[in-house]
This record gives structure tokens, sequence and C-alpha cells, in this order.
């Protein structure tokens, strides 16, 4: 086989790979997101202060480290990942806390008068939440929320750290081989540019789609 | 990896290998500091050919700052490192190519943040500059950036640690910051519970001190009145 047919049918393997990891960790993660943002707004002190001190220690620790540290560290308290599980896990626990702040400052965004309203409806402290806030925070919050994504895109290259045979794992072992970096990075550069672009268009399709006329930010 | 012995014979506590990882903060903050200053030095000029400048450089900015913002740190450093700069003649140690690589791609990043906040500026200011026979590059220089640049250190703050915390990646090359030392302080002694807590413990101090900082700068550099619309 010639050198761009085994490279790129390695690569394509990787790539399913990292799409994978993808696949379960921005739709996690945006969960994650929405989660912390309800829990640093409505909980109680207890609540919103775990929330929030999680959210502030992800976001100050770089995700290289959270990762080395999830793979590394935590087997000696007695927690085990596997390396695919293990990237999963940071992406999904740094990109949520970066999320959260974004959902956290469109709930706060809201009306007061919304909730109020929803009250006076009859409705439940959880009803509100689900049905009134969050529908209008989370289309507040999808710019961030995209861009967080695009990181969360971007930096799954670093599950390579820990072992997980990803696109970058596969380009990186395949440059050890041949040793062609400039062809191999580049297009692997290349792809993730690919896969950046991609989403963005996406979300912005997506923001277009949940567009509310009328209800926009001014 | 001899030198992985010495430091396994040396170091039995915590205190013993903490000076060396700490010494890992200096290098990190030289990987920032450059890293930025580069960035700015990119960005800045970048700005301002996307916003003022001939449409065919606005295409070209666009796609500099499209590329840098979208290839992963880690591929841009091996693309760097083991392809580019090699191939054009220079054989590059680990700390001058990964600040090299922070920067251009900060230059991305910055360009952006300086491209909002010149068109935050309203163009009646630009006009009004013109106006009183100032050229277009004394518009700029006197009257728009002197704005601009003060509305942009809030997104400057951001870049900071976000370039901090990229600067950790740069250990996959080898330089020796704290990330690195970190991990070579893990394989001498095998314990790798304290050295991490402690690597994460830094970055963390270095995150939010460090913006303390800029954020001072920030209501120093402040002109009452001007900042309020942003």
């Amino acid at each position: 086989m010639s050198f761009w047919e085994s490279f790129i049918s390695d690569l394509l393997k990787g790539w399913i790979t990292t799409i994978e990891i993808l696949a379960i960790s921005v739709p996690a993660s945006v969960l994650l997101g929405l989660g912390l943002a309800v829990a640093r707004v409505y909980g109680n002190r207890m609540i919103s202060l775990i929330a929030s001190g999680f959210v502030a220690l992800l976001r100050g620790l770089p995700l290289v480290v959270t990762l080395l540290i999830i793979f590394f560290a935590l087997p000696k308290l007695g927690i085990y990942f596997s390396p695919f599980w293990a990237a999963v896990t940071a992406f999904i626990m740094c990109s949520g806390a970066y999320q959260s702040e974004y959902v956290r400052g469109a709930i706060r965004s809201i009306d007061v008068g919304q909730s109020l309203a929803a009250q006076a409806l009859g409705m439940s402290k959880l009803q509100e939440i689900t049905h009134i806030i969050l529908p209008q925070a989370f289309r507040r919050a999808l710019p961030g929320i995209t861009n967080e994504i695009i990181y969360l895109i971007l930096y799954s290259s670093l599950a390579y750290l820990v072992g997980v045979q990803e696109l970058f794992a596969i380009a990186k072992h395949f440059n050890s081989l041949q040793f062609r970096p400039i062809e191999i990075f580049s297009t692997t550069a290349l792809i993730y540019a690919f896969m950046a672009t991609i989403a963005t268009l996406g979300f912005r399709r997506l923001e277009m789609k949940l567009r509310i006329p009328g209800l926009e930010v001014t | 990896m001899s030198y992985i012995v010495e430091i396994s014979k040396l170091m039995v506590t915590v205190w013993d290998y903490l000076p060396y990882i700490l010494e890992g903060v200096l290098w990190t903050l030289g990987l920032v500091a450059g890293g930025l200053g580069i960035g700015f030095i990119i960005g800045l000029p970048l700005a301002i050919a996307q916003v003022y400048g001939h449409r065919f450089l606005k295409i070209l900015v666009e796609v500099y700052a499209w590329f840098f913002r979208s290839v992963p740190l880690l591929v841009l450093l091996f693309l760097f490192y083991w392809g580019i700069f090699p191939a054009l003649g220079y054989k590059l140690d680990p700390l001058t190519c990964s600040v090299l690589v922070l920067g251009f791609r900060s230059g991305g990043y910055q360009s952006q943040i300086f491209r909002g906040a010149i068109q935050s500026i309203s163009e009646g200011q630009f006009v009004a500059a013109r106006t009183l026979g100032m050229s277009k590059l004394q518009s700029i220089y006197h009257i728009i950036l002197p704005q601009a640049l003060r509305i942009a250190i809030p997104g400057w703050t951001n870049e900071y640690a976000i370039i901090l915390k990229d600067s950790a990646i740069c250990f996959v090359l080898g330089v020796m910051e704290i990330l690195t030392r970190t991990r070579y302080v893990v394989m001498a002694t095998l314990e790798p519970l304290l050295p991490y807590f402690i690597a994460g413990g830094l970055f963390i101090v270095l995150t939010y001190g460090g913006t303390k900082i800029v954020n001072i700068i920030y209501e120093k550099a402040k002109i009452p009145g001007l900042i309020g619309r942003m």
C-alpha cells in the first residue's frame, strides 16, 4: 500500500474513536453544564456551594492536569478508569464546568417576572425551571456552549496522553513509523479544523432553528 | 534518563521535590509571557488589518485566525516542532518552539479580541479624527487604539487564563514547566497522588492569582465614563 492509502485508512480508524469520544462527551457535558447551573442558581446553600466549588476547581485546572489526575492519581484512591473513560470523564467535567458559567449567566438574565408568572400559574419550582426558565436560558447560552463544544473537539486530542487510540494518537504513531511530519500532522490539523468548522456551522443552524422571533437577547 | 534516578535518590518526601516542581512555575510563566507577548504582536496588527485593511488582507487574516483557532494545540506543537520549523531549516529547542506556537495561536485568538474591541468603538470617532486632518494611521494609533485596548482587557484576561492552562500541554515536547517536572517526580517516586495535586494547586493559584492582577490593571487603566458601553 502506498503511504497515503495506509495513512488515510489508519487515520479513519482513529477518527472513529474521536467521534465516539465526542458523541458521549458533548451531550453529557451539556447536561452537566445545565445541571451545575441550575444547582448553583436554585440549589440550597449547600448544593450551590458544592456546585460552585466544583466549577471553580475545574476552571482553574488545565484539562491536561485533570485528565492525568483522573487516570494516574485516582487509582491510588481506589478509583479506576479505562483510558477511554478517563478521557471522556475529564472532558465531560471540564467542558460541563465551563458551559455552566454561560448557562448560569443566561438563567440570571431571564426576567424575574417570568418566574413570578410561572408561580402564579401554580407551577412547582421544578416545572418552572424545566418549562419556563431553561428553554429560554438555553437559547441565550447557546453561543457560549457552542464555543465550549468547539474547544472540546480540539481538546479531545489530549485523550492520546492516556493511551486512547484516537485521531492524534494514530497520526503520531504513524509519524514515528514513516517520519513525514509535515504531511501527517497537517492532514491531521485539517481534519480537526474540518470538524470544528462543521460544528460551528451546525450549531449556528441550530441557533437559527431554535430562535423564537421577538425573544432574542437585545 | 539517569537524572531521574538521581532525582529519585534525592527525593524521599514531598518537601524534597517541592522546590523542583516550584521551579517549573518560572518556566510556565515564561511560556505564558512569551505566548501572550508574541500573540499581542501578531494579533493587534491582524485585528487592524481585518477592520481597516484591503479585502484581500481581510481574507488572509480570517484564514489565519480560522486555522489557529480550529487546530488543537497538540497538533500544532508537533506540526511545527517536527515538521515546519525543521523544513524551514530551524532546529528549535522545545521551549522556543512552544513559545512561538503558543504565540502564533494566541495571535489568532487575540486578533478576534481586538477586532471586537475596535469595532465596538463608534465609527464617529474615526470619522472625527479624519476630519481633524489626522492620517488613517494617526487616527487608529491616537484615537481608536487607546480606547479599544482598554475595552479589550477583560477578553485579554481570559486569554491569559487560556494560555496558562494550555501551556501545560507543552510538556509533550519536554519543556521543563510544572507538568513535565511533576511527571518526572511521579516517575522517580512512583507516587502519583501528591505531585499531581501539587501541580493542580499551582495552576489554580496561577489562574486565579493572575486573573486578579489583570483585573487590577483593568481598574487602573479605566477611563471613567468611557468603558460603560461594551
